[in-house]
């Protein structure tokens, strides 16, 4: 009977042809190590943001005098609205460190390199998605620190040069943050996720068109490869166990972590909180807007604190394949890069005043000075590897990266 | 075949079709950008969000060395009954990074209006007796909303308002 079905429906749709081909016989490297369970887990967190959150807004009211109080409804009457909330307030950053991790893995291990370079942008796209979500879905509550994160961030878009004023009024549809800056902060917050589960689509199209990166950076023959399932599907259960129980952990003991205290207060137009600091996600964009003394300069430098990821496939000169593993300068900055990512998220939380301000000159100075010295570096190394390297392992490399530069070109012989 | 080949030749005419492709091109882009034009202004300020340009402010219950906050386009307005010893300290300054006279930002010099909003990043400062600091970035600014220092570029605005009678102001009307 299920055979039947089975069988009709591939007469008209290629049911069974894609499971195989991309999951039951869908070839992956044997040597995935858990870093590689990331991407999964992200999946896993979208979708149980896009669930809490669906069945959050239909007790949510989008509308200044009402979201508050509404919130309040949720989490005090509505049925398990407090673990509700709580899965998609802890989600929220789980979702980040999730990414984080995904991306820290990426530069380690050099994956963003060819042939892969569309699969890291598409995932950028990605991140910028995720993050203007997080940004509106934070305004929802109408906290104290939700209206004047919102109005602070709103703000920056005044930088643009001669319309700034007219843009920030257009987006905020008020002269100040207000009801109708909360009701299409949620229509797009209901939307985006929507839209990233569209781009997660075209971001697995492109990894199943390369295929998984793998700890060693060389593209393994076929014989090394393994099936996702029933070893990858396996791989990921139980990494999700293990996340699910430090998930968990914060959502039931520690729900609070993520959620500042003032933001137990009803937005307040007229008066601001003594400290505004952004979500622990944003900090370290947030310390490098502060560290240029002049607001368009600022805007620019933490847009592009994000953008010039793009560049690290063309950035990463070196002719050994993979990432820091086997290439000792290249690990090394890695570490300083993260190090100072992490300076900047401290400093970022920090009240401007005393060393906070110089020290986080120099740790933006750094960051971008990074992306800068990459091509040297990476040069170097090379040149410094090459040297010592024995010529058959040489030779190899120059076959691995012919292939990946060819498979760049298309088919042509 | 002659008949559909003598059919064919003045039809297959590439400048001919080149304009088309173009005009069409041009035209269903305005027609675009013409038809998105209700949708992206849907966003800008309603009538009701307009009404609230205009708020009244009763100056009787504000005390000689006072300050009051009131809501104008929903955003914080202070108005600063100023004491006669800061009105001179204030003309006689001309204030910081963003130097202006105190009597061109007053109307009469005893009373004070400014946008409660920082012009860094639009947090709204406390008032203390040397004017006013602003606790996000730590922007100073004097009894005349003038910016001394911080990283604020810019003096506090002075909104349009009518000085109706001793008792009354008119915030939003010139």
């Amino acid at each position: 009977m299920a055979k039947g079905i089975i069988s009709w429906i591939d007469r008209r749709f290629p049911l069974t042809a894609i499971i195989k081909h991309e999951l039951t016989e869908y070839p992956t490297p044997r040597n995935l190590s858990y870093w590689w369970n990331f991407g999964f887990l992200a999946g896993f967190v979208l979708v149980l943001q896009i669930l809490t959150g669906i069945f959050l807004a239909m007790h949510y009211k989008p509308d200044a005098s009402m979201a508050f109080d509404s919130l309040q409804t949720i989490m005090r009457d509505v049925n398990y609205g407090w673990l509700l909330r709580y899965l998609h307030s802890t989600g929220a950053s789980a979702f980040f460190i999730v990414i984080y991790v995904h991306m820290a893995r990426t530069l380690y291990y050099g994956s963003y390199r060819a042939p892969r370079e569309l699969l890291w942008w598409t995932g950028q796209v990605l991140l910028l998605s995720i993050m203007a979500s997080a940004f509106m879905g934070y305004l929802l509550p109408w906290g104290q620190m939700s209206y004047w994160g919102a109005g602070v961030i709103t703000n920056l878009f005044g930088a643009t040069p001669f319309i700034g004023e007219a843009v920030v009024l257009w987006l905020r549809g008020d002269f100040a943050v207000g009801d109708a800056t909360l009701t299409r902060f949620f229509a797009l917050h209901y939307l985006f996720p929507f839209l990233v589960a569209g781009m997660v689509v075209i971001h697995l199209v492109s990894l199943h068109t390369v295929k998984s990166s793998n700890p060693s950076g060389i593209n393994l023959e076929d014989k090394d490869n393994i099936p996702f399932h029933p070893y990858y599907t396996s791989k990921d259960g139980f990494g999700l166990g293990v996340y699910l129980i430090i998930f968990c952990w914060f959502v039931f003991f520690a729900p609070n972590t993520f959620i500042e205290a003032v933001n137990n207060n009803p937005a307040n137009p007229l008066v601001t909180p003594p400290h505004i600091v952004p979500e622990w996600y944003f900090l370290p964009f947030y310390a490098i807007l502060r560290s240029i003394p002049d607001l368009l300069g600022g805007v620019v430098a933490m847009v592009m604190s994000l953008l010039l990821f793009a560049v690290l496939p063309f950035a990463d000169r070196s002719t050994i394949p993979g990432g820091a593993r086997y290439r000792p300068i290249y690990r090394v900055t890695f570490f300083l890069f993260i190090a100072d990512i992490f300076v900047l998220g401290y400093l970022g939380a920090q009240a401007p005043t005393g060393y906070v301000v110089p020290m986080g000159q120099v740790a933006t100075f750094l960051y971008f000075a990074t992306f800068f010295i990459l091509p040297i570096v990476s040069k170097r190394e090379d040149k410094w590897l090459r040297a010592r390297l024995p010529q058959e392992l040489l030779a190899q490399f120059d076959r691995t990266n012919a292939l990946a530069k060819g498979q760049n070109k298309g088919d042509a012989p | 075949m002659s008949d559909s080949k003598s059919m064919d030749k003045p039809l297959d005419c590439p400048e001919r079709r080149n304009f088309l492709e173009k005009a069409t091109a041009v035209v269903g882009g305005v027609g675009v950008a013409g038809a998105s034009w209700p949708f992206i202004n849907s966003m800008n300020p309603s009538a009701d969000v307009l009404e609230n340009a205009i708020s009244e402010v009763d100056l009787k219950v504000i005390e000689v060395g006072q300050s009051q906050t009131v809501s104008w386009e929903g955003k914080p307005v202070f108005v600063v009954h100023r004491t006669p010893a800061q009105i001179a300290a204030m003309q006689a300054s001309k204030g910081g990074p963003d130097p202006q006279e105190d009597t061109a930002r007053t109307q009469q010099p005893e009373w004070l209006v400014v946008v409660g909003l920082c012009t860094h990043l639009g947090c709204v400062p406390t008032r203390d007796n040397e004017g006013w600091l602003c606790p996000c970035h730590g922007s100073r600014y004097d009894n005349s909303g003038r910016i001394l220092h911080g990283p604020a570029p810019a003096n506090l605005p002075v909104p349009p308002y009518k000085i109706v009678s001793s008792e009354t102001i008119i915030i939003g009307v010139a």
